[in-house]
């Protein structure tokens, strides 16, 4: 490789940030405020103090847990974009167990994240049940399942499960003490169960995807479930299997958002957070060892945008446009580098990135039997 | 007929307006083998421009007319901008479309929300009440088609224009032919690559458009979150359930909002007591019972259930296949 072709690549792994924070300043000027401002507040409100960092880590837990299991779904070729509706339905039915069982806490706990792995679970098979079966391709099951799952949530917190008081839909009565996940100290409020849980996961997973037939035969199914099939590899079971793993995933993330980052069940109180991890997975092209990391970058900027509005005024959507820019821009810039690459002017960086065009967005036949 | 039904009759044909015009804009970008899977931003990112051109322009002391106008055109270069990117993302540097589509589908509505934080819950300008002289008297059709606005009527028109330039003209041939077999049509001499650019931002336009009618129109004004927010997944859904044809496809945009008037009709019914909030599941179910009902595997099952002589006939009322060469990539050897 020469030095310009060194050099060519370096921009072009760059460009993307580059790119994203001057798009980013642009539009922060367009709505009349000062980009350096915006910036400094973002770092404050992530890194100020152990407080703010445990802010971080509380949203790295959930994250990371639904990215990980994303992994896993797309590497059997599936968008599972019914991540946030799993999510949520880990949320209800952890909730059901913190309102319904009295038991000490080292006991119920588990079972809270048990039972929320299975409602999570329940909602990922639907999504595949519903693509291996009925032939609906899972992006618009996985839609339709999240909305299913909200509506849900609301009925149940002005109807059956709404405050004495009566229903705001705001949340459902706080959970009692016992059924919540402790904190570490609180300075540093962080559930150390969970972050052990969420490491394992990781680990877990990793070697379950390197080392085992599991793993093997989701990749098969993934790249070509055609002539997987034909040599044996049982794709639906392979699918189906990759949504139930990530579905118990994304239920766990569900129910520490209920038991930890809130103490009740509130309308959307997966927060949106498993569409981020979709787009942490689009950025890590499945790479499981390098989603911690990422996760980590994309929860500090989301929970720094929480200091935007007391700040300065400004709405938080902003995490949301930088975070999506820069997942626009490495989406692009590994285009371009593939082009140049075919051209030979650089080196090859990655081959090709792992995002091929998947089966369309159709109803054709599905090809699973 | 009473009144009252006429009227609903109306505010359905009225509330479809925006899902008629985005399905025809995707069905438009999807026959030509590329997937915009960024409707449900793009629709509330353009419908957020389209407002704050149109008020911005009345503040500074124009015409409500050039406004409106200008609040129209910016929407539908907002949708056009989005589509084309999925377009150059797809085709020039090949990614996924379904990849792009999805992140842009995030990144839209996060722009919207963040650009139109200061224009939230304010008057502005809408397109006027505009009836029909003559037709708007037929009885019974009058009420229902003809008492509504320019969208609406762009639409009807909308409607025959699509069908005509696919399936009645050469340049409509040049069209399906690069969705379905691009080989073939590239040995013809069609540059498919620039006509899947051409479609792409063209079906983003209209996609646009939708995003005007909304905001412009039938939900004036921008707020957080968008009301607007999951119609873009549904008109991609009825673009499937309409098995790529304008005509499916505009009944299916019209069913989904009959269904939702009645909803609100159910609601205002005491003698039904049904919690309203579970009212709201009645998109999404129905969503997904229509995408079982035209996949192929769903067909079959569903058709087994039926006597043999109505069961050919309903195949092929149902079953349409996607273009061939939907999502896929065209690269001249």
């Amino acid at each position: 490789m020469t030095k310009n072709q060194t050099l060519l690549n370096l921009a072009l792994t760059l460009l993307p940030i580059i790119a994203s924070v001057v798009i980013s300043s642009i539009l922060i000027l367009a709505v009349g405020s000062d980009p350096r401002g915006v910036f400094e507040k973002l770092w404050e409100g992530a890194f100020r103090n152990s407080n703010a960092l445990a802010g971080v880590l509380n949203f790295w837990i959930p994250l990371t847990l639904a990215s990980i299991g994303l992994v896993v779904t797309f590497r059997a070729g599936l968008w599972n974009i019914g991540v946030e509706g799993q999510m949520m339905m880990g949320a209800v039915f952890a909730s059901w167990a913190a309102r319904t069982l009295v038991l000490p806490t080292p006991l119920l706990i588990p079972i809270e994240i048990a039972v929320a792995m299975l409602g999570g679970a329940a909602w990922g098979v639907l999504v595949g049940l519903l693509k291996t079966r009925l032939g609906v391709h899972e992006i618009f099951g996985g839609v339709a399942l999240n909305a299913i799952a909200n509506v849900f949530t609301i009925y149940l917190i002005s109807g059956p499960w709404q405050p004495p008081e009566g229903g705001s839909a705001q949340a459902t009565p706080p959970f009692p003490d016992y059924t919540l996940l402790p904190e570490l100290s609180g300075e540093f409020p962080v559930s150390l169960f969970a972050l052990v849980l969420t490491v394992v996961a990781i680990g877990a997973i990793f070697l379950a995807l390197r080392g085992t037939r599991w793993g093997l035969e989701l990749k098969a199914t993934g790249k070509n479930p055609r002539s997987a099939l034909l040599l044996g590899v049982p794709t639906e079971r392979s699918a189906l299997s990759a949504l139930i793993v990530c579905g118990a995933l994304a239920g766990i993330a569900g129910a520490y958002r209920v038991l930890f980052t809130y103490d009740s069940l509130r309308p959307l109180a997966s927060g949106g957070i498993g569409f981020l991890a979709l787009l942490v997975v689009l950025l890590v092209s499945m790479k499981t060892l390098l989603v911690p990391l990422v996760a980590f970058l994309v929860a500090a900027l989301f929970t720094g945008s929480t200091r935007l509005k007391v700040a300065l005024q400004l709405d938080q959507s902003l995490a949301d446009v930088l975070q999506g820019t820069v997942v626009l821009m490495v989406l692009l810039s590994n285009g371009l580098r593939e082009r140049l690459a075919l051209r030979g002017r650089v080196g090859e960086g990655e081959p090709e990135t792992e995002f091929k065009p998947i089966a369309p967005v159709t109803t054709e036949a599905p090809t699973y039997e | 007929m009473n009144d009252e039904l006429l009227n609903i009759l109306g505010s359905v044909v009225l509330n479809a307006t925006p899902l008629v015009i985005a399905s025809l804009g995707e069905t438009i970008t999807e026959r030509a083998g590329v997937v915009n899977l960024s409707l449900d931003g793009s629709i509330v990112l353009s419908a957020m421009l389209g407002f704050v051109a149109a008020y911005s322009v009345s503040q500074s002391g124009a015409g409500s007319e050039i406004s409106l106008i200008l609040g129209v055109l910016a929407a539908m270069l907002a949708g056009a901008i989005v589509a084309l990117i999925v377009a150059i993302g797809g085709i020039a540097l090949r990614r996924d479309q379904v990849a792009v589509g999805f992140v842009l589908t995030l990144l839209a509505a996060g722009l919207a929300q963040f650009l139109g934080q200061n224009f939230t819950r304010i008057p502005g300008p809408t397109v006027p009440y505009a009836p029909i002289s003559l037709l708007s008297d037929i009885p019974i059709l009058g009420p229902i088609f003809f008492r509504h606005n320019i969208f609406v009527y762009f639409s009807y028109v909308l409607i025959f224009v699509t069908w005509f330039w696919l399936f009645r003209s050469r340049r409509g041939l040049a069209l399906r032919a690069v969705g379905e077999r691009p080989e073939a049509a590239f040995a013809r001499g069609v540059d498919v690559n620039r006509q899947r650019y051409v479609y792409t931002a063209l079906g983003g336009a209209l996609v646009g458009l939708a995003g005007a009618a909304y905001s412009l129109s039938i939900k004036p004004g921008w707020a957080t979150p968008p009301v607007m927010r999951g119609d873009g997944w549904i008109a991609l859904a009825i673009v499937i359930f309409g098995g790529w044809h304008p005509f499916r496809v505009v009944l299916g945009a019209y069913l989904f909002a009959s269904l939702r008037a009645l909803s609100t009709v159910i609601q205002r019914t005491p003698e039904i007591s049904i919690s309203p909030v579970l009212l709201n599941l009645l998109p999404w179910v129905l969503m997904i019972a229509t995408l079982v009902m035209v996949s192929s595997g769903g067909v079959e099952r569903l058709l087994r259930l039926l006597p043999r002589p109505i069961q050919k006939m309903t195949r092929n009322v149902l079953r349409s296949d996607p273009p061939a060469a939907l999502g896929t990539r065209f690269e001249a050897k």
